[in-house]
């Protein structure tokens, strides 16, 4: 997960004063020192990391801090504070028009992700705003990358307007704008072809584009992975298009994303939207509040609970959440709970929003076919033996006539019976709200690791789009 | 070693020896236009600092150390650079910021020569069908590059084949066909959605029959803690390496020059699963320096084969360190 190291060395710089009754300025030097080299790590631009870190320590020295109860707590927070003041502090909406048609424009450098997150801005506004969108090619350079956008329109069924690569961009949008009106489509997205902020004449065609399109939003799209160099192209963009806003792609990497920190501090650009994979509907709002308690361990339980409902009926995810954190979650439960999992998408993904499990599960793959074999054991199960989970826990001849039932050896079934009993554990703790003791607490998902492989049939391609 | 250090006594004319060749110097000048362009904020701000530092003092380390870490030089890397600097200035009674100039190129050359010869060459026999296989994340430049590296060994001519091995982007294949047509090369692609592995199984047969010399892969981006994307890379790797022995003969990580810490934990795992031998460092046309490849090197021991300077065929250029470090401080020479 993104920030999962910078959260591990806060954390072991937190633990230091955590530990201590008092705080000496000493204290707060060293824990700085680990604070800005962590910071350096994660690629936060050294300038924001200066100032930064001659924030927090200006607070922690404070009156306050040195005379207060427990100074490691409020150092704690004095950073996440800090941290959530350069992120900023609430979610920037896209500006959507009511009436007439919304235009954004995507903008970025080469190989940022634009044309990708393109046809997923097209298929996030249709299901969650509900537009008809038109995508346009405005890439008449970069090789195949109108067929790119067309085969995207043509997997999304979203109408796309290009006119190959013989004509200039200035031209296509003229058109596109005109065909847009004519075809009913209530947002256009504009795909433009990745540029260096400091090649002059592809900027300007930029600004010509920007100026017979007058959008709505121009967003900048760029890469998680970026490092010092992030602030100097947002702000070469910004100064030379004004863009209302930024898209963080492939932050579904290992990258502690320091880029999303220095972004705002440094250009004030809200970063509005992430890529959270290769999957078309790996798009996300972004939660600037949200990622700074991420930054600091702290989990987002808050995402995982939009997420949730976005796709599941809240009452019923009420019920699964008091069930699991008083403890009684049986096998229903946990079938139920699977197939919510698997209607909300990318199970590692949802399963990384829970605090503490970004480090459980770190190294750690899931095998959303292993989901299905654990359907196959629960299906085995005749009703009581659902309800009340002891059943099966004391008896090995149950457990076998489920291995036999579902085509799976006995092991399996045993991994099944641990799986739920951690899980129950870990939601009782998480009801406790003790994210320490939840990372000391073994991996829920044990039943749902892939088994030592056999043979795997002659594998195609396996990443396909939902849908 | 050759830089001749004894005893942290530095050789101050040796650096600039380096550029006296006038070809090399010239070469060196594409590196500078590349590198230059807006250099001005980054690393020309150490010409400031050292000029306005009468006194060696903590401060200017601290910011010596910033310095190299908006160049993206990996963080452990520049820690260490730095505290080399600060051990050599005791050692020699440097007191003068023109000294310090060249002991920190000496620093930063020593830390990527490491007292072995580093060649920029490829390997490439004229006995045998040769195999470089490219891979990295997603958008960093691998597609391109092929297309260059294709266009330099048909120059040479070779007979080049361009293998479409990213079956899973939206007009991934066809974007790697059109820069075949450009260059002339031969192109080997099957389905949308086929096996990349089966794809090069298949264009090591075509390969052989048609007398290849030289198969340049293609991969799809994938980012390196993606498990299931990497064991297919793995599996890439395995079957060339059962069709053809020894072969991939190189394989080369494709890193963008705007990439920061991260490009560290891409070699990593790359590295783990296909055994990299070189990187391309893609994109040095722009205002980022790259400094990631020297902590690649410096931790890992992978060279750097290639620059990417532009998106033309002829916007390749062989890595040379004195050039690459000549334009990361071409403000303070
Ligand atoms: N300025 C500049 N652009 C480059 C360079 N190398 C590649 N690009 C551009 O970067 C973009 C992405 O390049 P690709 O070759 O498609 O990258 P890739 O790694 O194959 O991308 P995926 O296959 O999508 O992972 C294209 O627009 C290229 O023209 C370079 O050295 N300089
Ligand atoms: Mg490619």
């Amino acid at each position: 997960m993104a920030f999962e190291n910078l959260t591990d060395r806060l954390q072991m710089a937190m633990r230091r004063v955590t530990g201590k009754g008092r705080l000496t300025e000493k204290d707060i030097d060293e824990m700085m020192r680990e604070v800005r080299l962590s910071l350096l790590e994660a690629d936060v631009n050294f300038k924001v990391v200066r100032d930064f870190t001659k924030e927090v320590k200006a607070q922690a020295l404070g009156e306050k801090i040195l005379k207060g109860l427990n100074p490691g707590q409020q150092v704690v927070k004095i950073v996440n504070d800090e941290l959530q003041k350069v992120m900023g502090d609430k979610a920037a909406p896209l500006a959507l028009n009511m009436v007439g048609i919304t235009k954004i424009m995507l903008v970025g450098l080469q190989g940022a992700g634009k044309t990708t997150t393109a046809g997923k801005l097209a298929l996030f506004l249709r299901k969650n705003n509900n537009q008809k969108p038109l995508l346009v090619a405005l890439d008449v350079y970069r090789p195949a990358a109108v067929e790119q956008l067309k085969t995207l329109g043509a997997q999304l069924n979203v109408d796309v307007f290009e006119k190959g690569t013989t004509h200039k961009p200035e031209q296509i949008i003229k058109e596109a704008m005109a065909y847009a009106v004519d075809n009913g489509n209530t947002v256009v997205i504009a795909d433009t072809a990745g540029r260096l902020h400091v090649d002059h004449s592809m900027m300007d065609e930029l600004v010509r584009v920007k100026d017979i399109m007058k959008p709505n939003e121009i967003l900048l799209t760029l890469d998680a992975m970026t490092g010092q160099d992030a602030v100097t192209v947002a702000a070469n963009f910004n100064e030379t298009l004004s863009v209302t806003g930024a898209i963080l792609t492939k932050l579904d990497g290992d990258t502690r994303g320091g880029a999303a920190l220095s972004l705002r501090r440094v250009t004030n650009v809200p970063i509005k939207l992430m890529g959270m994979g290769e999957k078309l509907d790996q798009l996300e709002v972004f939660h600037p509040e949200r990622m700074a308690s991420r930054i600091l361990g702290m989990g987002d339980v808050m995402t995982l609970v939009d997420k949730v409902t976005e796709n599941i009926d809240e009452d019923d995810m009420m019920g699964m959440m008091e069930k699991m954190m008083s403890g009684k979650f049986n096998y229903n439960d946990y079938l139920k709970q699977l197939k919510m999992i698997k209607r909300m998408g990318s199970l590692g993904g949802i399963l990384k929003l829970i605090p503490g499990m970004s480090k459980a599960l770190k190294n750690q793959d899931i095998d959303e076919k292993q989901l299905v074999f654990v359907e196959a054991m629960i299906s085995s199960m005749t009703k009581e033996e659902r309800r009340n989970p002891k059943l099966i826990q004391r008896s090995s001849s149950r457990r076998r006539r489920i291995a036999n039932g579902s085509g799976r050896r006995v092991a399996d079934v045993n991994r099944l019976i641990q799986s739920l009993d951690q899980q129950t554990t870990m939601m009782k703790r998480m009801g406790n709200m003790d994210p320490q003791a939840m990372q000391r607490g073994g991996n829920p998902l044990a039943a749902m690791q892939p088994q030592p492989k056999k043979k795997k049939g002659k594998g195609k391609n396996k990443r396909r789009y939902p849908f | 070693m050759c830089l001749g250090s004894e005893n942290g006594v530095i050789h101050v004319g040796f650096f600039k020896n380096l550029f006296t060749s006038k070809a090399k110097k010239l070469e060196a000048e594409k590196y500078k236009i590349g590198m230059a362009k807006t250099r001005s904020n980054v690393l020309s701000h150490l010409k400031e600092l050292l000029d306005s530092a009468d006194r060696l003092d903590d401060d200017l380390f601290d910011e010596l150390e910033e310095i190299f870490i908006m160049a993206d030089i990996g963080v452990n890397t520049v820690v260490k650079i730095v505290d080399h600097l600060r051990d050599r200035v005791g050692l020699n009674d440097v007191t003068t910021p023109e000294d310090l100039k060249e002991m920190i190129i000496d620093e930063m050359f020593k830390l990527y020569v490491k007292d072995e010869i580093v060649s920029s060459n490829l390997d490439i026999a004229d006995d045998r069908v040769n195999v470089i296989l490219f891979v990295g994340v997603n958008g960093v430049g691998k597609t391109t590059t092929i297309a260059k590296v294709a266009h330099e060994y048909k120059s040479k001519g070779k007979r080049v084949l361009m293998v479409a091995g990213d079956t899973f982007r939206a007009g991934a294949i066809n974007q790697l066909g059109i820069w075949a047509e450009r260059v002339g090369a031969d192109f080997f692609k099957k389905e949308e959605g086929s096996d990349p592995s089966s794809v090069m199984y298949d264009a090591i047969s075509y390969a052989k029959e048609h007398d290849i010399d030289l198969i340049l892969c293609d991969t799809a981006g994938r980012l390196q803690n993606k498990k299931n994307l990497m064991k297919e890379l793995e599996k890439i790797h395995k079957v060339i390496g059962r069709e053809i022995d020894g072969a991939p003969h190189e394989t080369l990580l494709v890193i963008d020059a705007t990439t920061g810490q991260n490009g560290l934990s891409q070699a990593k795992i790359f590295d783990d699963v296909t055994n990299i031998s070189g990187i391309v460092l893609t994109k040095l046309d722009g205002t980022a320096k790259g400094g990631i490849v020297l902590a690649i090197r410096d931790e890992m021991g992978i060279p750097i084969k290639y620059v990417g300077l532009g998106e033309k065929l002829t916007d390749l250029e062989h890595f040379d360190i004195e050039e690459y470090i000549y334009g990361m401080f071409e403000g303070i020479f």
